[in-house]
């Protein structure tokens, strides 16, 4: 409108150039500060106010009643029920922290018995070690990690946990195991065992080997093609069944091979993409420079094909971390399952505990997964820098 | 020394570094380790089997079930001769039921939810990363426990139930709602909206022709759409509107007639849509923000609209990035439909892989079974997955 006044056209091709000068605009009223930025967050437009104030329902909806329950209406003391009822406290009644306080050494150890639980807490530093030792990228000795982490790790647990008489210590046996003792194992056992085999199966669905492709192939697809509860019952019910007559693994042992084998397959499909990211120059390099496949592999390719991956193998942990919960339906005492366990004990018995332990669960996992979900994200900002296309 | 060897042509080496040789003896190794293990197993399967006086083979199939199942699709009854085989097919059938409905709700809300997360509006995209980052990073189990034993459990008992409109009643066993009764005549409304969808299909085809042709837009869709509800809605009047409901009674202990949804699939429903829309929101994100922004600045330039621009320029691109990461969340979500067992909705592992291999203890043959459905469901969707994939990629040039 105001354009078209000063516009005259040119030529008969159509272009048109200005006559006389636009009309002055006015300046913005401000384009910095809080009250510009809400302008233009929050209020830009009639739709974007109507779902900032959709926006603002849904919290003011959510958040109260979530603050209540967790923190201001929340009972954090107590020694039984009558602490966590409404009845008897004539107040409205969050959560029951109090319930928590009182069972978590067994929402932490399970049956473990107490005595002994020093050796948990010492197995969790050590394994807290090695995971620093291998996840922080300034710590030096990455090799030297690796190797605790990935051997020498596992075998001290073990002895720490079973107990042997050698060292005078107790056997504890694994039904006694549970809660976050328990979640702790099976991830790391998960992830100890399923890297290794992860690779190995990444590594020969790649080979040229028709037999070896194959078989890695099969075993792959098969294993992502069914859900994790049929392989854990199938390790839980059919494992014995194919094993010597005098073999009879405990149940704990049944569910760590299924996971290992679940989580492998898993591994080899990320593996095998990191394989896939490295050039062919890297392996014509390694022949060229006479290196055999293995050590063209552990020298030259896996260095580099597992570094760009690990945000994609704490992403796997994560989700193996979550998938830990489904032991509790072959009836191994995971996190979760103590939990569950603790709410029919009668003396907690209040419409509160339910809720209490699953928010409580939440937390932990939340903390925990999220937590590694970071560190991914900062790990793969950190790769980033060149090796972006 | 090297001259040498290089008059004699290609240098004989040991067969013991023969790179041939050697992948062979690989294999033959290989093969050898997995026939040792596969005869293992079976000879111990078998003698283990013996030894606890077992039955194998598949003759358990057409056995009668002594149980039964609340939910079912399809006739069964403890009572009524139903086999085990009727107890897969009914937890097979319940096992697809949760999985479609699920998968059409998880990919709304996900979609709703990846593209509210790059909303301009700073509220909105919060809230929507809230939800994300709480929902994938708690366990599906413990969410499943949540809906159903902490939500749906303690609402009120049947006599005391919730009540919506005094049509819709909510309580510690279900959702009963008003169940249609179809009259005699009802069948015409069903063929009126095929020949309304027909139409549409035939008026969209007539109408990219005409585009591609002459550049006028013909609005189809507006017109098709319109067809599908009117068309109906005249069929059902004129046969004398045979559609009736039954409406839930209240007696006294319970709520008879009408249409029961147990708590269960409710739970398992709820449950895997929410947590699967968080992961779809994010390839939604991922995928809307891979296509590159001179892409929609292009679109604008040309003229097109907001709505023109995402209609027609991000979303067939996005989609092309969305979809495989798609595919493999449908399938996880299907997969996951297996932690029905743990709240007891009767999907295949509940009752299958839980109450038959309990009655019957062949476990090898129904895991053996359980696994190929699975492993069939997966192989066949990746199948067509990737169909369409390729289908998808062909058009960038």
């Amino acid at each position: 409108m105001t354009i078209g006044d000063n516009v005259t056209p040119m030529d008969a091709s159509g272009a048109y150039l200005g006559s006389g000068d636009l009309p002055q605009r006015k300046p913005p009223v401000t384009s910095r500060g809080l009250v510009a930025w809400v302008r233009d967050n929050l209020f830009s437009s009639i739709p974007n106010t109507i779902m900032t104030l959709l926006g603002f329902w849904i919290l003011w909806e959510i958040t109260p009643p979530i603050l209540d329950f967790l923190i201001f209406d929340a009972v954090w003391e107590g020694s039984g029920r009558d602490a966590c009822l409404e009845s008897v406290r004539n107040a409205p009644v969050g959560a029951c922290w109090a319930f928590v306080k009182v069972r978590l050494g067994y929402f932490f150890y399970g049956q473990y018995p107490i005595d002994e639980r020093w050796r948990v807490d010492t197995v969790w530093a050590m394994g807290a070690i090695g995971v620093v030792w291998l996840l922080w990228p300034r710590v030096p000795y990455k090799n030297w990690g690796s190797l605790y982490f990935f051997l020498i790790f596992p075998v001290v647990a073990f002895f720490l946990l079973v107990g042997t008489p050698a060292f005078n210590l107790q056997k504890v046996p694994t039904n006694l195991w549970g809660g976050v003792l328990v979640t702790l194992v099976i991830s790391t056992v998960g992830i100890v065992f399923s890297l290794p085999l992860g690779v190995l199966l990444a590594l020969g669905r790649r080979s040229k080997l028709p037999l070896v492709r194959l078989f890695s192939v099969i075993f792959i697809e098969f294993v992502r093609g069914v859900p994790l509860i049929t392989v854990l019952f199938m390790a839980n019910v059919m494992l014995p069944l194919f094993l010597p007559d005098g073999w009879r693994p405990d149940s704990l042992i049944r569910v760590l091979v299924g996971i290992a084998l679940f989580a492998s397959a898993y591994m080899a499909e990320i593996v095998r993409g990191g394989l896939q990211a490295i050039g062919r120059g890297q392996y014509e390099g390694a022949q060229s420079l006479g290196l055999g496949y293995w050590q063209m592999m552990v020298l030259i390719i896996l260095p580099q094909a597992l570094k760009i991956v690990i945000p994609n193998i704490v992403n796997t942990f994560i989700g193996l971390f979550k998938d830990t919960t489904l032991v509790s339906i072959v009836g191994i005492f995971d996190f979760l399952k103590t939990i569950e366990a603790s709410f029919v004990d009668p003396r907690w018995a209040t419409p509160v505990t339910r809720a209490t332990g699953y928010a409580f669960a939440a937390i932990f996992y939340f903390i925990f997964c999220w937590g590694m979900s970071q560190y991914s994200q900062w790990m793969e900002r950190k790769l980033a820098t060149g090796h972006k296309r | 020394m090297t001259t040498e060897a290089a008059d004699k042509g290609a240098p004989r080496v040991s067969p013991l570094y023969d790179p041939k040789v050697r992948g062979i003896a690989y294999q033959v190794v290989l093969a050898l380790i997995i026939l040792f293990v596969v005869y293992e197993a079976t000879t111990n399967a078998i003698e283990n089997l013996r030894a606890a006086k077992i039955a194998s083979g598949f003759g358990f199939w057409s056995v009668e079930a002594g149980f039964d199942i609340n939910q079912k699709l399809i006739p069964f009854s403890s009572t009524g001769g139903s086999t085990y085989g009727d107890a897969f097919l009914v937890g097979l059938l319940n096992t697809l039921l949760v999985a479609f409905i699920g998968i059409i709700l998880a990919t709304i809300l996900g979609f709703v939810i990846g593209i509210a997360r790059l909303s301009n509006n700073w509220i909105i995209a919060k809230l929507s990363m809230v939800y994300v980052e709480v929902i994938r990073n708690t366990p599906l189990l413990l969410q499943l426990l949540f809906w159903y034993n902490a939500v749906l459990k303690p609402l009120p008992d049947p006599r005391n139930s919730l009540s919506l409109f005094g049509a819709i009643f909510l309580n510690n066993r279900g959702v009963v709602m008003p169940s249609p009764v179809p009259g005699p005549n009802f069948d015409w409304t069903w063929i009126a909206s095929l020949v309304a969808i027909a139409i549409w299909i035939g008026l969209s085809y007539f109408a990219r022709k005409q585009q591609a042709a002459t550049g006028k837009r013909f609005p189809a869709n507006l017109i098709g759409f319109g067809l599908f509800i009117i068309l109906p809605l005249i069929a059902y009047w004129a046969a004398g509107s045979p559609l009736s409901f039954e409406y839930p009674k209240q007696s006294r202990f319970n709520l008879t007639g009408g249409m029961q949804i147990y708590p269960e699939f409710v739970a398992l429903l709820v449950g895997l849509t929410i947590y699967t829309a968080g992961f779809i929101a994010e390839n939604v994100r991922a995928g809307i923000l891979a296509v590159s922004k001179g892409q929609s600045e292009a679109a604008h330039a040309l003229g097109l609209s907001n709505g023109q621009t995402l209609r027609l320029i991000v979303v067939p691109q996005a989609m092309r990035v969305i979809i495989p990461p798609l595919t493999s969340q449908y399938l996880n979500l299907t997969k996951n439909s297996s932690l029905a067992v743990a709240i007891g909705y009767p999907d295949l592992v509940q009752v299958f892989t839980g109450t038959v291999l309990n009655q019957t203890g062949q476990a090898v043959e129904v895991i053996a079974i359980t696994m190929l459905v699975y492993l069939t469901i997966s192989l066949t969707t990746s199948f067509f997955m990737n169909i369409y994939n390729s289908r998808m990629a062909l058009v960038e040039r």
